[in-house]
């Protein structure tokens, strides 16, 4: 859903080919007829808008942009209206970083968020999803992104990193701030972000004196490729990074899939049917809607996919829209709930694939298998309205669902 | 003459999506960042050669080979 306090508003887009704009109404809405017509004139597009900005449609040119780290920076992963200074406290390493720093950065995230470590966390998700089932099960409807899905990934991450399961709409809330209205409001970003460093500071501090078991110890303990333990601004960093990338990114997932299983009742019946296949159909339910937008810095001129492209302008690296080349996936504009060849990049491809990527697939399985189990039929609330996110991750923020069989 | 399979994980190339480990958890493992590599020498065993080939088509990275031997 658009914002309707930005302060800079964007003119409406009358020519998708040299004035793309992400944060659109009609982007937001629907964006799959835009990267079909976009693909079909330029495996590389332009606008002019968010200070000059470049989009790849096509799969092989988001493949060659997110391989190439000679030519295409991480140091900015949000095309925004501004393009301000980067410094150490808006980096957020692993994924501001390039090589050579980038490696040594991540390695130290993906040790908690291996498969056998996700193995770990699924009870403590598998109850979270039965709590909120319990809150409204007995209502027959519900708005299942603000009661469900938002309430999962959030829950999840709060856990791992030790950190009251009760302050998720603190966390919800910076990230709004940061995703949405950020784009083209620098002081809401701003605010957010020294909020979120004020609560980890106090957290880091009390745990200097009473060491935890969680994800804040463990980064607090970690040592860099030196032995030297990591300076507070680089935990701090990870933290933020993992609050904000952990959260509307999964919920918006898990509500997308919702969002297709309650129009799609020949899907869910299979589902639930054959619950073994919900491994496949989260992977493809990840290729069609996949939510994250990332975005590159041009720092040397090159061609991607035979197109120039110049130094200073930015890139939208879609992978939602790399999901959706058909000459990558046949059937491309179609869910097919069992295909069985699927090398989508919703989690990104090269080396800043999503460290969170085994948490996310986790949460979306038994996400999903909880609510079949608890709630076999469901569907559309044709009084109500879906609304979906705009900009960088894309997913429904109101999902109102009819419970039960309809009459 | 029925042909053996041996899978590789070209170790440049993963980046640890981790599919080969989900879709074909006795051909390969994963290391304590979850990158994977082929388990032992990579040799597929009778009855598991679906599994490898579905792996090597759903690495995001095209890290997989599957050779026949």
């Amino acid at each position: 859903m658009s914002d309707v306090n930005q302060p800079a508003a964007h003119p409406p887009v009358t020519d998708w080919v040299h004035d793309f704009d992400h944060t659109d109404p009609q982007w937001t809405e629907d964006p799959f007829p835009i990267w079909d017509e976009l693909r079909a004139v330029s495996p590389v597009v332009h606008t002019k808008r968010f200070l000059c900005c470049y989009l790849p449609t096509t799969y092989e040119a988001v493949r060659e942009i997110a391989n190439d780290t000679e030519h295409f920076s991480s140091r900015r992963i949000i095309v925004r209206d501004v393009r301000p200074e980067i410094t150490s406290r808006n980096a957020a390493p692993p994924i501001t970083s390039d090589p050579p720093e980038h490696k040594p950065a991540k390695q130290l995230l993906l040790p908690p968020f291996t498969p056998d470590a996700m193995k770990k966390l699924e009870p403590r998700v598998r109850a979270i999803c039965n709590e909120l089932i319990d809150d409204f099960i007995a209502d027959g409807k519900v708005d299942a992104a603000t009661r469900y899905s938002k309430y999962i990934p959030v829950r999840a991450i709060a856990h791992m990193l030790g950190i009251p399961e009760s302050d998720s709409d603190l966390f919800i809330n910076w990230i709004h701030m940061i995703l949405e209205l950020g784009i083209k409001d620098e002081n809401k970003l701003l605010q957010a972000v020294q909020e979120m460093t004020a609560y980890f500071s106090s957290h880091i501090e009390a745990r200097k004196n009473k060491p935890t078991e969680d994800l804040i110890s463990y980064l607090m303990n970690a040592r860099d490729k030196d032995g030297n333990p990591l300076e507070d601004s680089h935990v701090l960093g990870s933290l933020r990074l993992l609050l904000i990338a952990g959260i509307d990114t999964t919920w918006s997932a898990i509500g997308s899939s919702l969002w297709h299983l309650a129009k799609t009742p020949a899907d869910r019946a299979r589902l639930i049917a054959e619950p073994g296949l919900i491994p496949t159909a989260v992977e493809e339910l990840l290729r069609a809607y996949s939510p994250v937008t990332m975005a590159r810095e041009v720092v040397k001129e090159t061609t991607v996919s035979g197109c120039p492209v110049e130094a200073g302008n930015m890139v939208l690296l879609s992978f939602p829209a790399a999901n959706r080349d058909p000459k990558m996936f046949p059937d491309a504009d179609k869910v097919v709930i069992d295909r069985r060849e699927n090398r989508h990049a919703a989690f990104g491809l090269g080396i800043h694939r999503c460290v969170g990527s085994n948490l996310a697939r986790m949460e979306m399985q038994v996400a999903l298998e909880e609510w079949l189990k608890r709630i076999p039929d469901f569907r559309l609330d044709p009084t109500g309205t879906v609304t979906w996110s705009q900009g960088t991750v894309r997913g429904p923020r109101q999902l109102p669902f009819l419970l039960g069989k309809a009459m | 003459m029925s042909e053996r399979l041996r899978v590789h994980v070209d170790p440049d190339k993963c980046q640890g999506h981790a599919r080969c480990k989900a879709l074909a958890p006795e051909l390969f493992e994963l290391d304590e960042y979850g990158n994977a590599h082929e388990a032992g020498d990579g040799t597929v065993p009778p009855g598991l050669e679906d599994k490898a080939w579905l792996a090597k088509a759903n690495c995001p990275e095209i890290a997989i080979d599957v050779i026949e031997e």
